[in-house]
């Protein structure tokens, strides 16, 4: 019994980690930007790795590895990586949940079903020109954006130090 | 000297980049070209006759944004072509780094699904840059004169033909017909990112 509590005290202390097989109800689904926006501006202590992609997005795919490597490193430094897919509402069950089953995703994954991009994409940020994918880091104090893809996990740690002293 | 000339001008050229940012902004004259349609011919929009703009548009075969456009693309090749205004399309990947969108794959696709318009392969890369375009689909609507109208996203909806609200580049088309400026003249949609090594 303790050591459930002490687990659970462990889960709890370092954020989202995904520990079993994913379902549908492990996903947050945003049907609207308005919706969504705030995981853009959270006011609190964390300091958030935002990183839009999708499982057709080749480069995305490939770039994953790094924020899950920051998600096991930085986890319990008050950093939270959220990955918010772009995926096709029709291939939810088809394709992102064997996805991120089949990678072992342990990042926190939720979807942007808004079909309105044009209207949603200056609001993400005005840099950007609607390629996949994207990176924000940001804190209460700063944000940085970048429409890129990571190279390496030293790539995005550099990145992120800034926001940790 | 001449070394600290060429390292100026580098540096000068970097941060001129860095200022204005790469690409073409309306009102800017773009580029002619010359490049290789799916059927072995080399074309250039000087080629074309008796057009009143060009609807250039970097897609690809790979990308699922870029293929939920392709009977759009279609539509809008038939519907304004005749007025004047054909679809112009550029692959701009690197078949490399993205294999599906080789030379003799866009053959393939343009064959299956009888693409009433040129698809050129942007052997090289160096088109796109120039434009600016970064994803695809990514459209840069010009006038007769090689300026550039309007840039970005076909309609509102890439998901969702059925939902479209506005069709950007036909609303732009009719304002150019209309002798007046595209309203939006540039507009952004998801897209897949340029597959360059």
């Amino acid at each position: 019994m303790r050591l459930i509590i002490i687990v659970s005290i462990l889960i709890v202390s370092t954020g989202f980690c995904k520990a079993q097989d994913w379902t549908l109800d492990d996903i947050e689904v945003y049907h609207s930007f308005d919706a969504f926006e705030n995981v853009l501006k959270k006011k609190d202590n964390f300091t958030y790795i935002i990183n839009f992609w999708a499982t057709w997005c080749g480069p995305c795919v490939k770039e994953l590895p790094y924020f899950e490597a920051m998600n096991r490193s930085y986890g319990d430094k008050h950093v939270k990586i959220i990955l918010v897919s772009l995926d096709f509402e029709k291939q939810i069950e088809s394709r992102l949940i064997p996805f991120l089953n089949k990678n072992e995703i342990r990042s926190e994954v939720v979807l942007l079903l808004d079909k309105k991009e044009s209207s949603w994409i200056d609001r993400v940020d005005p840099e950007w020109s609607g390629a996949l994918p994207i990176t924000i880091v940001y804190n209460q104090e700063n944000r940085v954006f970048y429409e890129k893809t990571f190279h390496s996990e030293h790539e995005l740690e550099e990145i992120l130090k800034p926001f940790l002293n | 000297m001449k070394n600290l000339t060429l390292l100026f001008l580098a540096f000068f050229g970097l941060s001129f980049t860095f200022v204005d940012g790469p690409g073409y902004d309306i009102g800017e004259t773009a580029t002619d070209f010359e490049l290789m349609n799916v059927d072995g011919e080399m074309v250039s929009l000087s080629d074309m006759e008796n057009v009143k703009g060009y609807i250039v548009t970097f897609t690809c075969n790979h990308c699922p944004y870029a293929v939920m456009y392709e009977d759009r693309l279609i539509e809008l090749h038939n519907k304004f072509a005749p007025m004047g205004y054909p679809v112009v399309a550029i692959n701009p990947n690197d078949p490399q780094v993205q294999p599906a969108d080789g030379y003799d794959e866009m053959k393939n696709r343009a064959s299956e699904k009888a693409f009433p318009f040129v698809y050129l392969f942007d052997e090289g890369q160096h088109i796109y840059p120039q434009y600016g375009a970064t994803k695809t689909p990514h459209v840069f609507l010009l006038d007769a004169n090689r300026v550039v109208k309007y840039i970005g996203a076909i309609d509102d909806n890439p998901r969702d033909a059925s939902a479209v609200e506005v069709k950007y580049v036909e609303n732009a088309i009719m304002a150019l017909e209309g002798g007046l400026n595209p309203d939006p003249q540039s507009t952004k949609a998801i897209g897949c990112s340029i597959k360059s090594k």
